[in-house]
């Protein structure tokens, strides 16, 4: 009964930071071993939880449905994929009308393009309609997470930071920069008494 | 050393009826291990114990009634058969499932609950519901990473006169309901007497094919991004969490002659959303006594401050 393998934590992490990760690895041999991503900031993620608005929603399958929908959080875009072997989170981009703010559990899917670079997208395990505060709360919880992570970056002991040194050639405190810029945007819509829906400014 | 002192007078006390033991004797072989040989009191004490076992041709279990185990709280039990005393309040006597046992239930004291069993082989008196205990010579025992306690041939059971305020050690945790797993929303429970079990395909494992009693219930993984805790919404908190009652359920699932279109729904109104549950835990699960949907809007300013700190 022990042996059950334990679930993947769902990593929270900006999109920002996500677009630009692009080495995978296995921790094992197994064939059915988890595979993970390796987050710039120092962070192995086999599923994430994100939270955004549903800017643009197609389907791009040829014959069979196959959506992709365009999910905006305050630094950059998530692109998320589902097709016949998403059967709920496919039925649930066919629905909702965008704008609408989701929250995304899934999988991240790397795909090398013709010139060598690579994209990264999300393979969703559930897609729902949510509100406004729970998007808030998932840009305060990201931010927070991030900036731990970005902490923890120059650890000598920290096996997946010690990875991502020697994988990416990226400036982490950028990553800080973004975080604190998502919490910033979110204390103005405070303030505006908005909808809290910080639209990028870029990505 | 007077530590020791009370060690030595209790296993004097323990060996009275086999052996003649003097205080200053068993002290001074505590003593040795203890200062001469950094031996743990503890691992001190169960060889000196054991040494006087072979000299008088005793089991460890013919001891008895001496008392002097450790004194454990009941929710900070943390090892396999370790002998420990206790004074606690039957919280809750369950059902027992089996010939073997004579009863089974919840023991309770100012640290928490844990499980106990006694077995009829013990030939013990009974427990009663509500009543405070000192009970001496229970063994603890793990199961899964789950420990429980187990009294014995050599348990001694003396009703006192007190009232005990029992711990609580409920879990609470929190973050995003990120999965709502199979098993979840409209079920059937097996009907048979103390047989609770899940139907899977109209069977239950143990009874085989029964007509099974309509039930509601969520299995669901919250996750802060750190960490994921599995929880277990039963009847009562899964209507309060999603607003539909049982009685809706059996409707809906009538209409569509599907029994998955509750949890389908149950599914869209709260994976994504953020909670906060607390509840015993329970095996690898937080049973939801209590839960709260973390819908205020977040305090941006304060969210700043402190990440500004990090």
């Amino acid at each position: 009964m022990s042996q059950a393998p334990t679930r993947e934590v769902a990593r929270r992490v900006f999109a920002r930071e996500f677009n630009d990760a692009s080495h995978t690895f296995k921790e094992s041999e197994d064939e059915r071993a988890p595979v993970y991503l390796l987050l710039p900031t120092g962070e192995r993620a086999n599923r994430v939880f994100l939270v955004g608005t549903l800017t643009e929603k197609e389907d791009v399958g040829e014959g069979d449905e196959y959506w992709r929908g365009r999910i905006v959080d305050p630094t950059g875009t998530f692109f998320v994929y589902a097709g016949q072997y998403q059967p709920d989170a496919a039925s649930t981009l066919r629905e909702l009308e965008p704008p609408a703010y989701v929250a995304v559990v899934g999988k991240p899917r790397t795909y090398e393009t013709d010139d060598g670079s690579v994209n990264v997208s999300v393979r969703p395990e559930s897609i729902t309609a949510v509100d406004a505060t729970t998007r808030d709360r998932w840009v305060a919880e990201t931010a927070t997470r991030t900036l731990e992570r970005v902490g923890a970056f120059d650890d000598e002991g920290d096996e997946y930071a010690r990875m991502a040194r020697e994988e990416y050639d990226l400036a982490v405190d950028e990553y800080r920069e973004v975080a604190l810029a998502a919490l910033e945007g979110l204390d103005e819509s405070d303030e505006l008494n908005g909808d809290g829906d910080g639209a990028p400014a870029e990505h | 050393m007077t530590d020791l002192h009370t060690h030595a007078e209790d296993i004097v006390a323990q060996f009275s009826d086999h052996l003649d033991l003097g205080v200053d004797e068993v002290e001074e072989r505590l003593d040795n291990l203890v200062n001469e040989y950094r031996v743990p009191v503890d691992e001190a004490r169960r060889s000196v114990v054991n040494s006087y076992l072979d000299e008088a041709d005793l089991d460890r279990d013919a001891l008895g009634g001496g008392g002097g185990n450790a004194a454990v709280g009941l929710a900070e039990i943390d090892q396999d058969e370790q002998w420990i005393d206790v004074t606690a309040k039957v919280v809750e006597l369950w059902e027992a499932r089996s010939d073997s046992v004579a009863q089974v239930g919840l023991l309770g004291d100012e640290t928490g609950t844990t499980k106990f069993v006694a077995f009829e082989t013990s030939d013990l008196p009974e427990l009663a519901d509500g009543a405070v205990y000192r009970l001496e010579n229970l063994v603890t025992d793990e199961y899964q990473g789950n420990f429980s306690v187990k009294l014995n041939r050599t348990t001694t059971i003396t009703e006192v006169d007190e009232e005990i305020e029992v711990g609580d050690d409920a879990e609470t945790v929190e973050g995003a309901l990120v999965d709502i797993q199979s098993g979840s929303g409209l079920i059937k429970r097996c009907p048979e007497d103390d047989c609770t079990r899940v139907l899977q395909n109209g069977r239950c494992s143990e009874h085989g094919d029964v007509e099974g009693e309509f039930d509601l219930r969520i299995k669901g993984v919250l996750d802060d991004g750190g960490a994921v805790h599995e929880v277990i919404f039963d009847r009562e908190a899964t209507e309060a969490l999603t607003g539909t009652t049982l009685e809706e359920a059996k409707d809906m699932a009538m209409d569509a002659l599907d029994t998955t279109v509750v949890a389908e729904e149950m599914r869209a109104d709260t994976l994504g959303r953020y909670y906060r549950v607390s509840g015993p835990q329970f095996g690898r699960y937080v049973l939801v006594d209590d839960f709260e949907r973390l819908s205020d809007p977040i305090d941006a300013e304060a969210a700043l401050i402190e990440a500004r700190s990090i």
